[in-house]
């Protein structure tokens, strides 16, 4: 079990490509409703730390604890359940899906959850008017600008209410206006749902939406002094 | 800057006469403006006054600058927690954080963790002014976005000086 009032929890955290650690060294809570922002240079092992949190790939060594699951002995096939049913992803792109239309994008988490289309949809709804995005509903990721296509995976991330949110450079392709909209609206839902997210940036002006950094340097991840 | 904690650490790695010690802050740091006599041996006794150095032998011969000074234990721990207490984020800090960079590097000390202390100042500033612009009107906004801007120029100087650590510690040491 993690102590009380921690949600995610990571322990001794290690994972090698070949002879070269990626992540070497991560010991760290997060809790309910927090925004953590993960930092450092590039290669460092924010990516590898942010999958193995979320259980895309399993640490070499060490425990990701989620609640009461242990991640990391988790099998396969509870592992991609729970992701679905309680992580929520944003990434910087290629994210969506090409063929579907941005509600129905929005809606996918929900459908796969079992959800029937039209409450899924109307609930998708909701979450694109909060993001400011509910009129391009209709189109298909390709006829849409880069900073709403970002808005509508923001809002499929939310739309599951999943607990923890995990983003790696959500802005990256955005202009600093739209990443800062991007980034208010994400952390602003976040805080109504108490969510916790988990954001990989190498700006500071979007770092600066979280209450405190953890810092990765070459593959060793270090919690540096918060501000909450 | 703190021309004080400067010479201070300068004198870490071993006793120094003044006439040395102004040589070696003008080459580090003095590019622009390299230190005058009088602003060593002023520096010099104050620092005897605290006593964070101590006159460590006289030459033959008159003259301040025959003064060999030498660091005390007080001097250490005044300059290691000079290095250690992140800057007040503000313009031109620059002189100051290179020169802080450094003297930890020439003293064998953690700069890379002196960088990562300042980046988490500065962006706690950054939080507050990210807060304030939450719930602010257009005019709030920028106006902190202007400082947020600055801040963040600062950031990115701390970071490309961390991926640059080991080629300026070869540079200082040489
Ligand atoms: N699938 C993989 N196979 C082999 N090596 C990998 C793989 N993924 C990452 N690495 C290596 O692990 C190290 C850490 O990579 P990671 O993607 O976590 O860095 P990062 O901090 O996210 O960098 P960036 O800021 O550039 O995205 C790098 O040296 C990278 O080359
Ligand atoms: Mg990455």
């Amino acid at each position: 079990m993690t102590p009380p009032g921690s949600l995610l929890e990571a322990r001794t955290l290690h994972k090698s490509y070949g002879p070269t650690p990626a992540l070497d060294g991560a010991d760290f809570t997060i809790h309910p409703g927090e925004v953590v922002a993960v930092m450092g240079p590039s290669g460092s092992g924010k990516s590898t730390l942010l999958h193995c949190l979320a259980g895309i790939i399993r640490p070499d060594s060490g425990t990701v604890r989620y609640g009461e699951h242990n991640l990391t002995t988790m099998n396969d096939a509870r592992r991609s359940a729970l992701r679905r049913s309680d992580f929520g992803f944003v990434f910087q792109f290629g994210q969506l899906v090409p063929e579907l239309t941005c509600v129905e994008n929005v809606a996918l988490p929900l459908r796969l959850a079992g959800a029937k289309r039209a409450a899924a949809e109307a609930r998708s709804l909701e979450w694109m008017e909060r993001l400011e995005v509910a009129e391009i509903g209709a189109k298909r990721p390709g006829e849409v600008s880069g900073g709403q296509g970002q808005r509508i995976a923001v809002a499929r991330a939310l739309a599951g209410a999943p607990r923890v949110i995990f983003a790696d450079e959500p802005t990256g392709a955005l202009d600093s206006l739209n990443g800062e909209r991007v980034m208010a609206l994400l952390t602003e839902a976040a805080r109504d749902t108490n969510a916790a997210v988990v954001l990989v940036t190498h700006e500071a002006r979007v770092a600066a939406y979280s209450d405190r950094e953890i810092v990765v340097r070459d593959g060793v991840a270090r919690e540096m002094a918060g501000t909450v | 800057m703190s021309i004080g904690h400067t010479l201070l650490g300068l004198l870490e790695s071993g006793p120094r006469h003044g006439y040395d010690l102004k040589r070696a802050f003008d080459e580090h740091f003095g590019h622009d403006r390299p230190l005058h006599y009088g602003q060593v041996y002023s520096t010099m006794s104050r620092l005897l006054k605290h006593g964070l150095v101590e006159v460590d032998g006289v030459e033959a011969g008159a003259g301040p600058e025959r003064k060999r000074y030498a660091i005390t234990d007080a001097g250490v721990t005044d300059v290691a927690q000079w290095l250690a207490r992140p800057e007040k984020p503000e313009p031109y800090l620059q002189s100051t954080l290179y020169t802080k960079v450094v003297l930890a590097l020439l003293t064998g000390r953690n700069a890379a963790e002196l960088l990562d202390t300042q980046r988490t100042e500065h962006l706690r500033l950054m939080r507050g002014l990210t807060e304030r612009k939450r719930g602010g009107d257009l005019a709030d906004q920028l106006i902190c976005d202007h400082a947020l801007f600055h801040l963040e120029a600062d950031l990115r100087w701390l970071e490309l000086t961390a991926a640059r650590l080991d080629r300026l510690a070869e540079a200082v040491r040489t």
